[in-house]
């Protein structure tokens, strides 16, 4: 390490040369040649890499003769039919209950789970580590193994697809990850400032509302939205404790098993579709998404 | 953790129920809703108990222990458990290493293509597990046999002839990008004095991976390989919506098994009886994921404070 700040030549080259202060890390700067070869590589492995999803949108813009051609048609003349038909089998319903779960499930895990984060890092109660410790451990806990009496619970208390009991089901699931994700960003507010607002009288929830909530939305917002993507992905509890009332769109996507033999461009289109509020979700909050992903382990 | 956890002495008993009020109603909806219907779980488990069976319902102890342990469908879905969980995180990781290497540079296009390869893990799974099945894996109008018939393998049926190596392709490429992101930020955050230390002292890039940064990245690599565990463990959808645990039971996992037993064979006892298992299962590669990640997370608190 102390080799660090010896002028070299060598480091001379791989830096820029600045001086030792807060500059970004160098990064590995290629002859012309040699870096256009590895941005080529790069962007080739990219679309290898994405080309099923980039066929997905391509194919539900297709006829349906259009979709089964050997070889695959990538020019054809696009039509919007199939996403009409999609609409036209009913999928209005399933995409309202997805909207419900989602938003109010997440609406849910904020409510219970600011305060809690709260409780867990600005002002930490006692056995704050064991109370981190069980809602982590309760997300390790595997749903199968729950599912059974849920399903006898809920029909015994009238619950069954019933869309408030994936709204419950989803906050408990995301909530362990929101308490450690939004802890992690509480941790970062800089400690004077609440300790300000408390020694002029201001009473708690004064000081969640008004001083930490305008700081923390960034990563309440963060937040909101690794929860709206779990809650609309999930399928598990969807698929088995719902049946015609409360289905969400994952359920929806069921229905093309029977007959996937046969309209894949409407497939294409139901799963674009499916997908695409939570892509868009997910590409806004792709720079918190390691975050939400490794409960706030990694930044 | 020393700057945050310690209220003085004075305070201590006259703020802790003012302190814990924010926290619990979070907590005893956590314990309401995750760990009552558990303890029901192995209620459940003890008791011979299949709704086709009017009248059942005995205490009957172990039975369905032994039931299920010596029941090779159960034995099977478990090995394949194994299996997809270990082939998908290994193949994902190194994937993901890789593409988290091409986009650690500057290049053209570089926050599009990031964004590009994340779509995958956003993309509903059960939509993108029917669409592997279909539009990718089909012997005659699928995209993989028409990229693959340069090399005779063009009209392979991949889901009926390969179950278990079809369902971890989608699983793995749901996954990859979770990998990536995850090494990503390891390598990002990798310090410049380390970097240039390497390169002071002459490393190669080859060297300079194997030594410099592949130890920095282990922490993330560990991280990655235990969380993605833990989530490709219970995969349910990707199953069902591929090939119903098929041919036979041939890729019937232990969460689409409990599924079967429970909702299609009416066993209520057998099927919470595997419940049980598998969390026993899952509480030991747990514990090492729990230690690990309050390992990470405390470095980076003490790194912030």
């Amino acid at each position: 390490m102390t080799a660090t700040h010896l002028p070299s030549p060598k480091a001379a080259r791989a830096g820029s040369g600045a001086p030792p202060a807060p500059a970004p890390r160098p990064r590995r700067r290629r002859g012309g040649a040699g870096g256009l070869a590895l941005t080529l590589l790069t962007w080739a492995v990219t679309l290898v890499f994405v080309a099923p999803a980039l066929w997905m949108v391509l194919t539900s813009f297709k006829q349906e003769a259009d979709a089964y051609t050997d070889p695959p048609r990538i020019f054809f003349e696009p039509t919007l039919d199939r996403f009409r038909e999609v609409f036209a089998a009913d999928f209005a319903p399933y995409l309202g209950n997805s909207l419900m779960a989602t938003l109010f499930s997440t609406t849910l895990v904020l409510v219970l789970g600011v305060p809690a984060a709260y409780a867990l890092s600005v002002a930490p109660v006692r056995k704050t580590k064991d109370v981190l410790f069980f809602f982590i451990s309760t997300k390790m806990l595997p749903v199968v193994a729950v599912i059974v009496p849920l399903y006898v619970i809920a029909g015994r208390i009238k619950m069954l697809d019933n869309i408030w009991t994936l709204v419950i089901l989803y906050t408990a699931m995301n909530l362990p990850i929101a308490v450690w994700m939004l802890r992690s960003f509480f941790l970062e507010v800089p400690r004077g400032i609440v300790e300000a607002a408390r020694m002029e009288g201001a009473s708690l929830p004064r000081v969640l509302w008004s001083v930490m909530l305008p700081v923390m939305a960034p990563g309440i917002a963060a937040t909101a939205l690794i929860c709206m993507i779990f809650s609309w992905n999930e399928f598990f509890f969807a698929v088995n404790l719902t049946a015609s009332q409360a289905a969400t769109v994952p359920v929806f996507m069921t229905g093309f098993i029977t007959s996937e033999g046969l309209y894949w461009a409407q497939l294409s289109a139901a799963a674009t579709m499916v997908s695409l509020p939570i892509v868009i979700v997910g590409w806004i909050a792709q720079r918190q998404l390691v975050r939400g992903l490794s409960m706030g382990a990694v930044k | 953790m020393s700057t945050t956890a310690v209220p003085r002495e004075g305070t201590r008993r006259t703020g802790d129920w003012a302190r814990r009020a924010p926290l619990l109603p979070a907590l005893i909806f956590t314990i309401v809703v995750t760990q009552l219907p558990f303890l029901v779980t192995i209620w459940y488990s003890l008791r011979s108990w299949n709704l086709l069976r009017p009248g059942s319902g005995q205490f009957s102890g172990l039975d369905n222990y032994v039931a299920v342990l010596t029941d090779t469908q159960f034995l099977g879905a478990a090995g394949n458990t194994i299996l997809i969980t270990a082939s998908c995180v290994l193949v994902s990781m190194l994937l993901g290493i890789g593409l988290a290497l091409l986009l650690d540079r500057k290049f053209f296009g570089r926050g599009l293509a990031r964004t590009l390869l994340i779509t995958p893990f956003l993309i509903v799974p059960v939509a993108t597990a029917l669409l592997w099945k279909t539009t990718m894996f089909d012997p005659v109008f699928g995209l993989v046999g028409f990229a693959l018939s340069p090399f005779g393998l063009g009209d392979v049926d991949w889901v009926s002839s390969y179950p278990v190596a079809s369902v971890v392709t989608a699983l793995v490429w749901q996954w990859t990008p979770f990998m990536m992101l995850l090494v990503l930020a390891g390598l990002q955050s990798q310090g410049r004095d380390v970097v240039e230390a390497g390169q002071v002292d002459g490393a190669g890039p080859r060297q300079m991976f194997l030594f410099v940064t592949l130890p920095h990245l282990r922490r993330y690599i560990e991280l990655g390989v235990l969380l993605g565990s833990i989530y490709v463990v219970g995969t349910f959808d990707t199953i069902y919506m591929m090939t119903q645990g098929g041919p036979g039971t041939a890729s019937a996992n232990l969460p689409f098994t409990i599924y079967q037993r429970a909702f299609l064979g009416f066993d209520i006892g057998q099927s919470a009886a595997m419940g049980v298992i598998v969390v026993i299962g899952t509480m030991i590669v747990a514990t090492l994921a729990l230690r690990l990640i309050f390992r990470t997370f405390m470095a980076t608190e003490e790194k912030l404070s």
